[in-house]
């Protein structure tokens, strides 16, 4: 393993956290931003910084790094370039479980927001299965199935959910804002009940590069290389809901990251799991602060959701790498 | 050292491998020959534990096959699989060097004592030059030799081929086939192949065996079992086997 690439994004990650702490409704220079991180600076900019801009960011960079890392993951157990967490359902199916969950009067406490990411979670397995099977002929999952499967089931679960939201009131109607993938339900909290899931799910996928490398030669080879592959595929499937559903119950839907972060590390520093999921996981958190200062910059002083950035930026991307794999590509 | 016994595998409900029994010893190459769809593919599968049996047994000094672990399994026996649709994104190298897997750590790390085994099966296909080439680029010959280099990684006493040398130029074929006849002769590996070609499969095998609709129609040494009569008979076409000019063994030609 070269150090080069980790250094690279590691430098570009400490970038892009500077500039997403720096940018906003206020701008704070460099020099501010110092001295309000060591609790030294004026009052204002410690407020903006450790009560709206620090919680953001972190969010953000989570977020990113979830949906990077289950990209790449979903990318590798359905050996198809086309897989990403929103693409293929597991978002809005995760979604549809987080609205389910709002919708139940739960205690407004630690637990109840903890029954959030719980609900996703359940919801983004099912639907991992849901759409596996559906689009699975014999032991390949084609890509045409994969993506109409996906979509089919995407708008069922987002019809659902609409459904769920109209009929409410108050509280879960501002989900809607919330779904659309901005990472307004800021704060420390939402962080905390985050990160254990993040921790066991892309712990467990940064774990699992060797046998996302043995998978790509098809399950036969991988067993006969000495994998089990439905342990190994199982356990993965559930990391990557893990990661996905986390990010979904904090974040809202955003799309294409998982798509185009894992493509372009493995473009540049080539298809070995072992490195390419925690190159993704760090350019999913990259990918998603820069297109956060943008939703936040682009319509100043008013912000715009960072789903709609993400889908600006991916979806021609996506017709970039259909086409790709179409001339047989370089995946 | 491989011994395969009354070996019965059911697709659903058809019976795709009837009562298969054969051995296969240490420094000899066996042949599988027979028509499409008479289960040579998997009876290679089946050993090789991708698809269960639905009777019989696989046994290697002893072991029998369904008591070991994959990876236990991995360090028996080594499958070269047809070169179809490899990941192009991985070089040559990588690919090799997942051959270790049944040796490494949970994290896949190979040392530097398995680096050197992978750059040994390199050199022994002659493949060493390309090593950092994608395996998309390669050709279908190049493709077969990583694939064949990745098993020798394996370090198992026995090697199992799947028509190594279907789509291959005719040059290409004869050298995989003589180094799998080396890896025989000269490092005593137990080696089953399923070859299409009936007289690559006289001129390399010390023994060939013929599958048809899923039972071993005739188990022995090249002149035994490629006569007019048994393949006729299993191709449904009438063949002339005559002397072949140099070796003395059979040369099968339709007419």
């Amino acid at each position: 393993m070269k150090p080069t690439p980790f250094f690279l994004v590691l430098l570009a990650l400490g970038l892009a956290l500077i500039l997403s702490l720096a940018i906003g409704s206020v701008f704070l220079s460099p020099v501010e931003l110092w001295d309000a991180l060591r609790g030294q600076g004026i009052q204002t900019a410690m407020q903006i910084l450790w009560d709206i801009r620090l919680p953001r960011t972190v969010l953000v960079a989570l977020t990113g790094a979830a949906l990077g890392g289950s990209g790449a993951a979903y990318q590798g157990l359905f050996r198809n370039p086309l897989a990403d967490p929103f693409l293929i359902g597991v978002a809005s199916g995760a979604g549809l479980g987080a609205v389910i969950a709002m919708s139940v009067k739960w205690p407004y406490s630690f637990w109840g927001l903890m029954a959030i990411p719980m609900a996703a979670f359940v919801a983004a397995l099912l639907t991992v299965f849901i759409v596996y099977f559906l689009a699975r002929v014999g032991q390949t999952v084609p890509t045409t199935n994969l993506i109409l499967a996906g979509v089919a089931f995407s708008s069922f679960a987002t019809s659902l959910t609409s459904f769920l939201m109209l009929r409410s009131t108050g509280e879960v109607r501002r989900a809607l804002g919330w779904l659309l993938g901005g990472a307004s339900q800021s704060g420390w909290t939402a962080i905390i009940a985050m990160t254990p899931y993040l921790i066991i799910g892309l712990g467990i996928l940064t774990l699992s590069g060797h046998a996302l490398n043995l998978l790509q030669f098809g399950d036969d080879q991988a067993q006969q290389l000495g994998l089990n592959v439905g342990r190994a595929k199982t356990v993965m499937l559930i990391a990557a809901s893990l990661a996905t559903a986390a990010a979904v119950a904090f974040s809202g839907i955003i799309g294409f990251i998982g798509l185009i972060v894992p493509h372009v590390m493995r473009l540049w520093f080539g298809a070995d799991y072992r490195r390419l999921l925690p190159l993704s996981i760090i350019g999913g958190a990259i990918a998603l602060l820069v297109s956060d200062v943008i939703a936040r910059v682009v319509l100043a002083p008013q912000e715009i959701p960072v789903g709609i950035v993400t889908a600006l930026a991916g979806a021609p991307f996506f017709l970039w790498v259909l086409r790709r794999t179409k001339n047989q590509g370089f995946w | 050292m491989l011994r395969i016994e009354n070996l019965c595998v059911d697709y659903g409900l058809r019976r795709v491998l009837h009562d298969v029994s054969l051995n296969v010893q240490s420094g000899e190459v066996v042949a599988l020959i027979g028509p499409n769809g008479a289960g040579k593919s998997t009876l290679i599968r089946t050993v090789s534990g991708v698809v269960p049996a639905r009777s019989g047994h696989v046994h290697t000094n002893g072991d029998d096959f369904r008591s070991l672990t994959h990876i236990q399994r991995a360090r028996y026996l080594a499958v070269v699989p047809q070169a179809v649709s490899l990941p192009p994104a991985f070089t040559v190298w990588e690919t090799v060097l997942l051959g270790r897997t049944p040796y490494l750590g949970f994290l896949g790390q190979p040392s530097q004592a398995d680096e050197d085994l992978a750059r040994r099966a390199l050199e022994r296909v002659h493949a060493l030059e390309f090593a950092e080439r994608r395996v998309g680029e390669l050709s279908g010959g190049e493709a077969q030799r990583v694939l064949l280099a990745r098993a020798l990684c394996q370090s198992t006493p026995i090697l199992l081929l799947d028509e190594p040398t279907a789509h291959l130029d005719l040059q290409y074929q004869v050298s995989l086939l003589q180094l799998v006849y080396e890896l025989a002769h000269h490092d005593h590996l137990a080696v089953l192949v399923a070859l299409h070609d009936l007289n690559l499969a006289a001129h390399y095998a010390d023994r060939v065996a013929l599958l048809v609709g899923g039972r071993i129609k005739a188990i022995g040494a090249p002149r035994e079992v490629l006569t007019s009569e048994l393949i006729s008979d299993a191709y449904c076409l009438p063949v002339q086997v005559v002397e072949h000019p140099l070796s003395g063994g059979p040369l099968v030609l339709p007419g």
